[in-house]
């Protein structure tokens, strides 16, 4: 046995230390692609001995990932160095609403989903909403800076932390921020933190902001038969002093997969789908609700569908929910992409889009959330076709160029980690890699934290083949 | 072997995972074992693993043996992968791996080849539970000292076996029962091999409120067992002829429904289908089986022909069989035909979906870890202050009736088949509405 497996097993007991193959496989993988074997998994459960296991990491040179539920789009918890990966989903599950400060303390290992009925028991909302939230623990979410649907509205992770207790790289205990809504003391580290996808330590603590539940949700659909139409629904509702929580998107390759898998009267011959969702006080959305009819009605979407109960604005909702599924049956691989672009340049994006899916042969939907600009263009594929790989690849590539010629950015909710890493340049430029990775290296002298991620490696391109 | 180890394991339903995580917060074991390895997203990538030759079948062993089965996965599953399979194929392909012991295999062939098979053993067995006879065979181990094993724990699930009937009323049976009026429905009933030993008065609820509801009951002779535990003991082909024994004795006379009374036989019932796909002699015929199963709740509720002439003032929770749920896909009937019975309280569990941890014969094959399970499911039941658990399958009945006992709740908690509930509200014929 290794020296620092003995310090490790010491440390948490074997009941906490896997090094079994069938473990290390198990951790190997998250929902994106790659398959790396850690050489040992660890389940802390409280931040002493993540300090702990830090020094012995730093001590024996160790690669240390943090992973939450492994629901990861973007590959930040895949152990692409090996070494110890942190199982933090085992950690005690805490959620301490302080409803007077609008706030509620959490521990890493909770899932988003606990968050939000909690928040809700209290008349708040905790608005990031990403579509695993049920499965996902804030962890993940704070370490990626998951978005959502609501985002349009609320914005996203980052903008609801206030305050972090993180274990450093060096195994030192930092709090950043604190419980207060405003504060301007020093550099904001809370929010370096957010989304550095584990390359700057381990969260093992959070304060997170709510605000007040709205009362009252009205959900509407609008179909448009060119999306040049709708995106001028988004601009004239978003300009109109309405600012619905949602905004959501189908192309009609998505409306079409999902009457497929599950036929219930969706309009086809559609180019576009839009589901859009208001809260707030019911008086107030009954208004607003009227106003964004009217600018739907003005570009003649066909048709408009304002739900009446619950149960109607559920059955709305459930095409944008089928969508997941339906598009599986397409081809078994699905590449996520969540390339965003600013709100005026959507239908340019669209068409450069449709331009890709037929440049390279591939099956492109696109889907997402719209209202903020944040598509989700994804291609299905199958892994075991080398060639049609290939080509995926080369179609990622270019989504990316798209976006970033239309002023977008990479990435608008999943993270970079190991598939947008070689792109970074593209965006950051130079400079701007070359400052975040001076950032780096003074937090992480030894570069032991989740090492591989955000930073490309010398020559690194995207590689969707060979697991 | 002339499959290859990718075609055994299903290699090519393996891609069709995402690695998502959703069933990650339905799966009991990844909930109680806390880690991956037993989560069913981590089942399926070992499995791809092992057909990649990158881990042995040695490895995959414990993750699949530590599975319940229960298929709350495929419930929620994004992608529809299709897990049974997977489960089922991993199951075969490490029993064909396997070096067993000699007294596994002579419990193994036991169970397998002469104990379930209903018919076989109740000729041999007649009245003796099946538990008693395992224990049995678990004695002469430990007397020749070779059973170094996990210990079966079966004396704990005798405590809770209700009393096994007399000969004569076994032997009373009729094979044909009338309605009072004109037949609504001509049905067969499966009797099941647990079912009819250790359950036996549930049977013969289950065949009097289909009488009472106005249908002719018909009790197939040549039935057999449905094969369930041993297609999730990963014995497939002795499945597969049992399948077919029971094909062949439900040919014999026209009927429009297969009843059940078991979540899991019904389940393994509904499968025929699929077992035969591509057989050109059996595929039709398993096919027209399987379409004709329902499990009793959704018979009565359809036939709607009961009527309660006393009222039951008690509260009840409701366990459903996970099989029943997630492959039966059978969800409303128990509940609505709960609701129907006068003066019960039903209050649902907060998480009726997590498994009980019974998963056939898992609560034996795998004790400690079953017990677990369990613990997690009596602190819901303990929520709910209930007087009486509702079950739809032998095995919830017995693991439910065994969690009350480790509670020490025998005085205030009872555990019911949905028929004895039933029979407990003493149902007649509706009688019918004229126009």
């Amino acid at each position: 046995m290794h020296e620092w497996e003995e310090q490790l097993r010491a440390l948490l007991s074997d009941k906490r230390v896997f090094t079994e193959l069938a473990d290390r496989y198990s951790y190997s993988f998250d929902a994106s692609f790659g398959e790396h074997l850690p050489e040992v998994v660890v389940q802390p459960k409280t931040t002493e001995e993540v300090q702990t296991i830090m020094k012995i990491a730093n001590q024996f040179g160790l690669a240390v990932t943090p992973r939450g539920q492994g629901t990861c789009l973007s590959g930040g918890p895949l152990p692409v160095k090996g070494g110890i990966l942190l199982d933090m989903a085992q950690w005690p599950r805490e959620i301490n609403v302080f409803a007077d400060d609008l706030i509620a303390v959490v521990t890493p290992s909770v899932l988003t989903a606990d968050i939000h009925a909690a928040a809700e028991n209290h008349g708040l909302m905790y608005p990031p909403d990403p579509s695993s939230a049920h499965v996902s623990t804030i962890g993940g979410n704070l370490a990626e800076n998951s978005g959502g649907p609501r985002g349009l509205k609320y914005g996203v992770t980052k903008d609801f932390v206030i305050g972090l207790e993180i274990v450093t790289p060096e195994g030192e205990v930092m709090h950043t921020g604190g419980r207060t809504i405003k504060n301007v003391t020093g550099y904001d580290l809370t929010k370096l933190l957010v989304g550095s996808e584990g390359t700057l330590g381990v969260i093992t603590k959070a304060t997170l902001k709510l605000v007040p539940k709205p009362p009252a949700v009205q959900t509407m659909m609008a179909a448009f038969t060119d999306m040049a139409t709708a995106g001028k629904a988004i601009s004239k509702t978003l300009t109109s002093g309405v600012l619905p929580a949602k905004m959501e998107f189908m192309d009609r390759a998505c409306i079409e997969a999902v009457e497929r898998y599950r036929p219930s009267g969706l309009p086809t011959a559609s180019e576009a789908l839009l589901l859009i969702e208001l809260d707030g006080h019911p008086e107030t959305i009954k208004l607003e609700a009227e106003q964004v009819k009217q600018i739907l009605l003005e570009l003649k979407a066909d048709p408009i569908i304002t739900a009446e109960s619950d149960e109607e604005a559920q059955k709305l909702w459930s095409a944008r929910k089928l969508v997941s599924p339906a598009i599986a049956t397409i081809k078994p691989t699905k590449i996520s992409e969540d390339a965003t672009v600013p709100r005026s340049r959507i239908p340019e994006m669209m068409e450069r889009l449709k331009q890709i899916k037929e440049d390279y042969q591939v099956e492109l939907v696109v889907f997402g959330h719209i209202g903020d600009g944040n598509l989700h263009p994804d291609i299905m594929c199958d892994q075991r076709d080398e060639e049609e790989m290939i080509r995926a690849e080369k179609a990622v590539a270019e989504i990316f160029r798209a976006a970033l010629d239309l002023g977008g950015t990479l990435s608008g909710e999943h993270g970079i980690g190991t598939m947008k890493a070689p792109f970074m340049e593209q965006e950051m430029g130079e400079v701007g890699v070359s400052m975040l990775k001076r950032i780096k290296e003074a937090w992480d002298p030894n570069n032991i934290m989740n090492p591989g991620k955000i930073f490309a490696e010398k020559g690194q391109k995207l590689v969707l083949r060979d697991g | 072997m002339a499959d290859t180890l990718k075609d055994m394991l299903r290699y090519d339903l393996t891609f069709d995972c995402v690695q998502c995580g959703y069933c990650l917060p339905v799966c009991p074991t990844y909930e109680t074992m806390e880690r991956e390895t037993h989560s069913p997203r981590g089942r399926i990538n070992l499995i791809k693993m092992v057909a990649e030759g990158k881990a042995s079948v040695e490895d995959l062993k414990q993750p699949i043996d530590k599975c319940l089965g229960c298929m709350a996965c495929t419930t929620v599953c994004p992608t529809d992968v299709k897990y049974g399979q997977l489960f089922e194929s991993a199951k075969h392909v490490i029993d064909e791996y396997e070096e067993k012991t000699f007294i596994q295999q002579k419990t193994e062939h036991f169970l397998f080849h002469s104990f379930f098979p209903s018919a076989a053993w109740m000729d041999q067995l007649g009245n003796a539970t099946w538990l008693y006879q395992v224990s049995g065979l678990q004695k002469a181990a430990r007397r020749l000292n070779v059973m170094s094993a996990a210990p079966l724990h079966l004396d704990k699930f005798e405590q809770v076996l209700p009393p096994a009937p007399s000969p004569k009323e076994r032997h009373a049976r009729k094979n044909r029962l009338h309605p009072d009026g004109p037949p609504k429905a001509v049905v067969a009933f499966f009797t099941g091999c647990v079912m009819d030993s250790v359950f036996f008065r549930q049977n013969e609820k289950t065949m009097e409120l289909l009488r009472l509801s106005g249908a002719e009951v018909q009790l197939p002779k040549t039935q057999t067992c449905c094969g369930a535990l041993h297609a999730h003991a990963g014995k497939e082909p002795e499945a597969v002829t049992l399948a077919r024994e029971n094909i062949r004795a439900f040919e014999e006379t026209p009927v429009d429904y297969i009843v059940n009374n078991a979540g899991g036989c019904g389940a393994q019932l509904h499968k025929y289908g699929e077992l035969f796909a591509g057989d050109p002699e059996w595929e039709e015929r398993a096919k027209a089986f399987s379409d004709k199963v329902r499990d009793i709740t959704e018979v009565l509720v359809e036939l709607d022909g009961l009527e309660f002439t006393e009222r039951v003032e008690e509260t009840y929770t409701y366990q459903p069989s996970c099989h029943m749920t997630n492959v039966q896909k059978v969800k409303e009937p128990p509940l609505q035909l709960i609701r129907s019975v006068p003066g019960v309280t039903l209050k649902e569990l907060d998480r009726p979906d997590f498994c009980c941890g019974s998963a056939g014969i898992y609560n034996i094959t795998q004790h400690e870890d079953a017990m677990d399970i369990l613990d997690v499911k009596m602190e819901d039941v303990k929520r709910q202050c209930p007087e009486g658990i509702v079950t739809t399958n032998p095995g919830c009945m017995l693991q439910m009736k065994l969690g009350i006992q480790r509670e020490g709740l025998e005085e205030e908690i009872d555990t019911v088949h949905i028929v004895d509930l039933l029979m407990k509200a003493k149902p007649v014929a509706k009688k019918a509405v004229k126009a």
